[in-house]
């Protein structure tokens, strides 16, 4: 079956088996989006997607699309909502972007521009977490998790392994690693694994490769993240 | 270590799907698990030890830590803190001399607060290694604590300090004439299976569990799916705060719930069920199994149940301590031993369920009623209750009332009428179907109990006029934030703001801004989280804000804007590393 929905009064077509963010990428259409990749089971978690379809907020990520559905996802209040909720990620964990060597090439980052987000709103949780930098070439810096899972899908779905897991319940969620040490060194982990390439936030870095491109010529300085992700996502999809 | 596990992991067949009570045996040997076991589970079920440690982290009954080989935890629900919990909990942390939240330094005892143990008709109460303490007080207390100084194994522990009573005070019609044994089955095969599903759409049986969604329909869209196999789930996690009629039921009428199930697996073709019992009534556990037992002697379980050709078991799994397993998917999830994370729909599990294949997943009263439609037919249900609420609901009445207990009522029954049933007096209102239902005032008893009007799992909480509205706000507030699963970013960071603005309002550090914004993420929460959970977390705060929008005020400064931490304060260390305290080294908080 394919058919067509209506985007904020743009006709889409679809193919049977298409969630409603892979028939908006395939026709030029920026969802907002961080846990979702295309080419990995969706995972629908961080919400920033959310649109209404019929009057009702789904996760455009994992929802079906279907012959004759409308779709709201530009409108003030939903730009408010997305805001909102960047905002909640960003206050759960401690990101200071400004000493992050992601920062420019940070989905998070270029999500909160795109939604022009100019300030945390809520009061942060401060919470300690701590580093795993026993690897040598890969580290995690735990402040920056969103909690995504992308990590978690890329190990196991990518590379065949099981680097990844998210751990504890609530606010208390943490990212954990899969070795009896509970550190990073002593996982099966490569620094060529797509695990280690996928993270949105700088919470999985690749050591030593930080500033090679000066913070003001990244990503997200000159692009904005519609663009970026409309392009990258539809190379990806046709693979 | 070895040995004991290798025994209980041939017991579990080395089925991943079993690792849930795997670690609850472990839990019990232990009193945690150990990283060892960690290990060898990961070996001998060939799953990465990332899944047991989330595993273990996601329930509250599991721990990386070892606990007291008395492992206390006090329940934490509103009634229990109306029978003076606090102060009970501050006396047993006195007397054991162990603080809330630790183990003692000898191992022996630790102590916690844990969610409601669907004890309320018979608080305060507790659970110790798993079995229920009723009715806690301090002579009790005092009992307890020289026990365990006398390390008294809890099975030689008098019988009386784990005394759970059923407390029926109104029987209706369901509670009033249990079916007999077999006969929903036989009526529901000489009648015919697809007749039986019909006379079930007829009695508009709606589900039990709270969102009250079509029984028959349910049941007819699971047996329409072709699928290897189809399983029959019943829902007995029953976590909402001041519910506890599951457990009655599960207690005096176990054998008309299995019936029920038998029943659904005849007409969508199951030949496995399960009862997903929450791990508080653990105390019910044997009970059942023996239950069980006998349904297969009689030969209403197992292969050819009553030589009519059908095949059907039923497993009791429990659960470890967390309310979110009582959503359905969730709960199909937990069976599967991963931890409770609410699944994306669609699919729905009546199309991909337990294993992906299509299940029913309906409550235990549902079930209880199902075999007694079975039997009467479905006109005879439809006669009690409302146009859109058929039949009856039977609720569990908890707070301030002279009996509480399980009452069962036609729906469309008054809550004056309730209310004066159950002896409550001075009643300032009645939180409905539990933190995640309604909070009514006193001006509202006209109201009804039915779909269109009053919705409810169950639970209904009475509070009078000595009460404090928001300290039973921030009591169900913190429930929530407690049981969040975490899975969603506006549930699992929004219950948590919502716990922190909720506070700071209360603690009187909140100004008029602070509501509108309390108010604001209410509406985000409940409008973007996954599941139920974080869909109604807010109501709480947003039934009683729409109610007694005074009572907030009133917590609330003057001035416009008031910060969520002490700016002067945080700068006491800069004061004293460089030796000044003159006035301008201090900030004050606002402009005014
Ligand atoms: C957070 C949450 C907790 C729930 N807890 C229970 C429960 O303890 N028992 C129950 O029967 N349903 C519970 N439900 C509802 C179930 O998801 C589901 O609707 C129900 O089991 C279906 O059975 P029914 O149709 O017989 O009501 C809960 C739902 C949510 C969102
Ligand atoms: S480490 Fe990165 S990819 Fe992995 S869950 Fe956290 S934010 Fe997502
Ligand atoms: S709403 Fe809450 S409980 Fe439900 S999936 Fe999201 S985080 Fe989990
Ligand atoms: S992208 Fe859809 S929920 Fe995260």
């Amino acid at each position: 079956m394919t058919g067509t929905i209506n985007i904020d009064g743009q006709n889409i077509p679809f193919e049977e088996g298409q969630t409603i963010i892979e028939a908006a990428t395939a026709a030029g259409v920026y969802i907002p989006h961080l846990c979702h990749q295309p080419g990995y089971t969706p995972h629908g978690s961080c919400k920033l997607c959310t649109v209404k379809v019929n009057g009702r907020n789904c996760s455009a990520c994992t929802f079906p699309a279907a012959d004759g559905q409308t779709v709201i996802n530009n409108s003030a209040e939903q730009e408010l909502d997305r805001r909102r909720i960047t905002q909640m990620l960003f206050v759960e964990g401690n990101h200071f972007c400004p000493s992050c060597e992601k920062s420019g090439n940070c989905q998070l980052q270029g999500v909160a521009y795109h939604l022009n987000m100019l300030d945390n709103h809520y009061p942060h949780f401060f919470e300690n977490r701590e580093m795993d930098a026993s690897h040598p070439d890969i580290l995690i810096d735990h402040n920056r998790c969103i909690f995504c899972n992308l990590c978690v899908r890329a190990s196991q779905q990518k590379d065949g392994k099981n680097v990844f897991g998210i751990a504890g319940r609530g606010i208390n969620k943490r990212l954990i690693v899969n070795s009896p040490s509970g550190q990073l060194k002593d996982s099966d982990i490569d620094i060529n694994d797509s695990a280690v390439h996928i993270c949105p936030t700088g919470a999985l870095l690749i050591k030593r490769t930080g500033y090679q491109v000066p913070i003001g010529q990244r990503i997200y300085d000159h692009k904005h993240i519609s663009e970026v992700a409309l392009a990258q996502e539809n190379d990806n999809g046709q693979d | 270590m070895k040995t004991f596990l290798t025994s209980i992991l041939t017991e579990a067949d080395y089925q991943p799907v079993r690792l849930l009570s795997l670690l609850r045996k472990i839990q019990s040997q232990y009193q945690h698990i150990p990283m060892e076991a960690i290990g060898i589970l990961a070996d001998a079920l060939h799953i990465p030890r990332t899944q047991i440690i989330g595993v273990v982290e996601f329930y509250s009954f599991l721990h990386l830590t070892p606990q007291g080989r008395y492992d206390i935890l006090i329940s934490d629900s509103i009634t229990d803190h109306m029978l003076d919990k606090e102060n009970l909990l501050g006396y047993l942390s006195s007397v054991l001399k162990v603080n809330v939240g630790e183990v003692r330094a000898d191992g022996l005892v630790s102590l916690n607060n844990t969610s409601c143990t669907g004890m309320c008709d018979q608080g305060p109460a507790g659970l110790v290694n798993g079995l229920p303490l009723t009715r806690l007080d301090r002579p009790r207390i005092d009992e307890i604590a020289a026990l365990i100084e006398q390390q008294q194994a809890v099975s030689d522990w008098p019988g009386y300090l784990f005394a759970v009573s059923d407390n029926i005070h109104k029987a209706g019609l369901l509670l009033n004439t249990p079916i007999e044994k077999g006969t929903a089955i036989k009526s529901a095969f000489n009648r015919g299976l697809p007749a039986t599903l019909q006379e079930l759409d007829r009695s508009g049986l709606r589900g039990r569990g709270g969102a009250g969604f079509n029984t028959a329909t349910k049941w007819r869209f699971c047996a329409e799916e072709t699928a290897a196999q189809h399983y029959v789930v019943c829902n007995a996690d029953e976590g909402e705060p001041g519910t506890f009629k599951d457990r009655v039921l599960l207690n005096s009428h176990a054998d008309q719930v299995f019936e029920g199930m038998t029943l659904a697996a005849a007409i969508i073709g199951a030949k496995q069920g399960f009862l997903y019992l929450r791990g508080e009534y653990l105390h019910l556990y044997d009970k059942l199994q023996a239950v069980l037992q006998q349904r297969r002697a009689d030969g209403l379980l197992g292969d050819n149940i009553l030589e009519l050709g059908l095949d059907f078991d039923i497993e009791i799994c429990l659960g470890a301590g967390a309310y979110i397993c009582g959503e359905e998917s969730a709960l199909i999830e937990s069976l599967e031993g991963k931890p409770g994370i609410p699944r994306n729909r669609p699919p729905y599990p009546v199309t991909s369920g337990y294993l992906n294949q299509p299940t029913v997943v309906n409550n235990v009263e549902t079930f209880l009623a199902a075999a007694k439609i079975a039997i009467q037919g479905g006109d005879w249900f439809a006669g009690f209750g409302t146009e859109k609420s058929a039949g009856s609901k039977i609720l569990s009445i908890c707070g301030d009332c002279a009996q509480p207990g399980i009452y069962e009522y036609p729906f469309g029954i008054s809550i004056e009428q309730i209310l004066a049933d159950c002896g409550a007096s001075d009643v300032l209102g009645v939180q409905i179907g539990g933190p995640s239902g309604t909070f009514i005032s006193n001006k509202e008893f006209k109201r009804q109990l039915a779909f269109e009007d009053l919705a409810t799992g169950g639970s209904f909480i009475v509070f009078n006029n000595s009460r404090n509205v928001l300290e039973i706000v921030q009591n169900f507030t913190h429930f929530f934030a407690h049981e969040s699963c975490g899975f969603c970013t506006p549930c699992r960071v929004g219950t948590s703001l919502l716990k922190k603005q909720l506070d700071k309002i209360v603690d009187g550090h909140g100004s008029s801004g602070d509501v509108v914004e309390l108010e604001s993420l209410c509406q985000l929460v409940k409008s973007h989280s996954h599941c139920g959970l974080g869909q109604t977390a807010a109501n709480p705060i947003l039934t009683t804000l729409q109610r007694y929008p005074d009572l907030y005020a009133k917590r609330l400064k003057t001035i416009r804007y008031e910060p969520g931490f002490d700016l002067d304060g945080a700068l006491e260390i800069a004061r004293r590393m460089a030796h000044r305290n003159d006035a301008g080294a201090h900030l004050s908080q606002v402009e005014d």
